[in-house]
């Protein structure tokens, strides 16, 4: 309920009523369909549909691709958020603008061109391929996706931590005779550690439930490239509704334990920051 | 030393990873030379999905603007119980698989789902129809312009609205003139967001589109088809129609870039007259 006494502006009950309105009809009415479809279904039925063989190599290589991915992520997102944020050098505006490229590029357009620059002929692939290392429609190629869907969180959930990040405790450590690895790997990395991780969590959140770029550049051979998203299609294609159910339940699952995963790392970040 | 070591670094990665896609999209869509570039464009069928993608866009960004301002006037101006669960609601689609998204609408609106039977005694169509592929961009585009809004409002306060209403004016009047110019930048920074989302979205499209030529097409199905084609020709197709949505990648990363520069410039200056 609003208190009225500390406010006086007009609408609550209107915006509040529209509010929840609207997210009902959107958001809330079809989850509790699937909800609801999911629970007619017997534990034994849902155990079945959810568990077979090509079921399982699909999480396996859902799960495993995004985990690879938001490692990398991790890694060269941490280096890009530092070099942006410590280091000024030519073109330094371009690239900070650059990295949300993958949030702005619709996933098709990314799953068609890194399939073609992966590719025998393409820019990269006729390096690559003949050194053994193929890109297009193989799980390197999920990986290789997943990497550039998921780019830009680890960067953005960094780069304010480094901002705020007080150089005078850095000083103070190199005063006291640390190295510069020693001070990196004692003063600076733990304070980076919560924003790394919360940024990684959000790649791979992201990742599991990524299907536009990867139906472009996996191939999508069962037991070998199968993306768990691209099984729930498939059956959905097949009129298969309550196999595609099972599987959905699966992977909203996952997302919903990586949510809560991703709130307590975030507090446990707020606690590095100086309170704003 | 290090210094340059970690700069080449990044940058040879952003280079691969950001650039050289961004390159080859256009690259591969002048392949077969300027005519057939425009001849694809023109073709019938992505005219269609041209069409279809504007006016998908054209009814969801509007509805979500709508349902933004109304969340974010409740949520920023107002105190209540609940209000953490509430924005956590908002930023469920967030956390969704698009394929999944495009299962629930399908168990809701599909034949065998819950409104299935009495739409087909109506004659009315949502799955493989243009309203399930509305539904589906709603859905996924829906918390962007609520996110951007709400931390922009409370921000601004209160206080402004009230000397408004104290002064005379009405409750329309404080909002559009008060409010919403105070918001303006952060409206218009969740507008290009969805809207960018909204015309490129791929997952929860292709469950409930049905894929009919020329009628069910968004552009980024109808890249999709093209690719499945497997000629060069339909390639260079497929990178065409890929090219105008990377255009508006391109198109939606500079607003960003400059609306985030304003902002800045506007913080400072408020920071200096302040310090004066």
């Amino acid at each position: 309920m609003a208190r009225k006494q500390f406010n006086a502006l007009p609408g609550f009950g209107l915006t509040m009523g529209f509010t929840l309105f609207y997210l009902s009809a959107i958001v809330l009415v079809p989850f509790a369909g699937l909800l609801i479809r999911a629970l007619e279904l017997s534990w034994a039925d849902f155990w079945r549909l959810a568990t077979t063989d090509r079921a399982l190599a699909a999480y396996r290589l859902t799960f495993g691709a995004s985990l690879i991915a938001a490692v990398a992520n991790a890694v060269f997102g941490t280096l890009l958020a530092w070099v942006l944020v410590r280091y000024e050098f030519p073109g330094r505006r371009f690239v900070d603008a650059v990295v949300d490229f993958p949030f702005a590029l619709p996933t098709a357009v990314a799953g068609l061109t890194l399939a073609s620059l992966f590719a025998a002929n393409g820019w990269l692939g006729r390096y690559l391929v003949p050194l053994g290392i193929r890109g297009a429609f193989t799980p390197l190629g999920v990986v290789i996706a997943l990497t550039f869907v998921g780019l830009p969180f680890v960067v953005r959930t960094l780069q304010p931590v480094l901002q705020n990040l007080e150089r005078e405790v850095e000083e103070a450590a190199a005063t006291l005779g640390a190295g510069r690895w020693r001070t990196f790997a004692e003063i600076i990395a733990p304070s980076l550690l919560p924003a790394v991780l919360t940024g990684l969590a959000l790649a791979f959140a992201r990742a599991i439930g990524e299907y536009g770029s990867i139906v472009f550049i996996s191939g999508n051979l069962p037991f070998k490239t199968e993306i768990a998203p691209y099984l729930i299609v498939l059956r959905l294609e097949e009129y298969d509704y309550t196999a595609a159910i099972a599987l959905a339940v699966v992977l909203l699952a996952f997302s919903f334990l990586l949510l809560g995963a991703i709130n307590l790392l975030q507090q446990w970040a707020s606690r590095f920051q100086p309170s704003s | 030393m290090t210094k340059w070591t970690l700069i080449a670094i990044a940058l040879g990665f952003c280079f691969v990873f950001l650039l050289l896609p961004l390159a080859n999209v256009f690259a591969q869509a002048l392949a077969q030379g300027w005519g057939y570039y425009w001849k694809a464009l023109a073709d019938p069928n992505s005219l269609a999905a041209i069409r279809l993608t504007l006016i998908v866009a054209a009814i969801s960004v509007p509805l979500n603007v709508l349902f933004g301002l109304a969340a974010a006037w409740a949520i920023a101006k107002f105190q209540f119980r609940g209000k953490s669960i509430l924005i956590t609601l908002i930023d469920l689609p967030f956390s969704v698989s698009p394929v999944v998204a495009g299962l629930m609408l399908v168990v809701l609106f599909g034949l065998q789902g819950f409104f299935g039977k009495w739409l087909d005694a109506h004659n009315l169509k949502i799955i493989f129809a243009v309203p399930g592929i509305v539904l589906a961009t709603v859905f996924i585009t829906f918390p962007f312009v609520a996110r951007e809004l709400i931390p922009v409002m409370q921000a601004t306060g209160t206080e402004q609205e009230q000397a408004a209403l104290t002064l005379g004016a009405n409750g329309w009047q404080t909002f559009w003139h008060v409010t919403l110019p105070s918001v303006k930048w952060g409206l218009i920074y969740g507008v290009i967001l969805c809207n960018a989302r909204a015309m490129g979205e791929f997952g929860a499209v292709s469950v409930v589109s049905g894929h009919i030529i020329g009628h069910t097409e968004t552009m980024p199905l109808r890249v999709q088809a093209l690719y499945e084609g497997a000629t060069k020709a339909s390639a260079a197709a497929a990178f065409a129609v890929a090219s105008l949505l990377a255009a508006l990648a391109l198109f939606t990363l500079g607003l960003k870039t400059f609306l985030e520069w304003k902002q800045t410039r506007l913080e400072r200056l408020i920071a200096t007259r302040v310090d004066s």
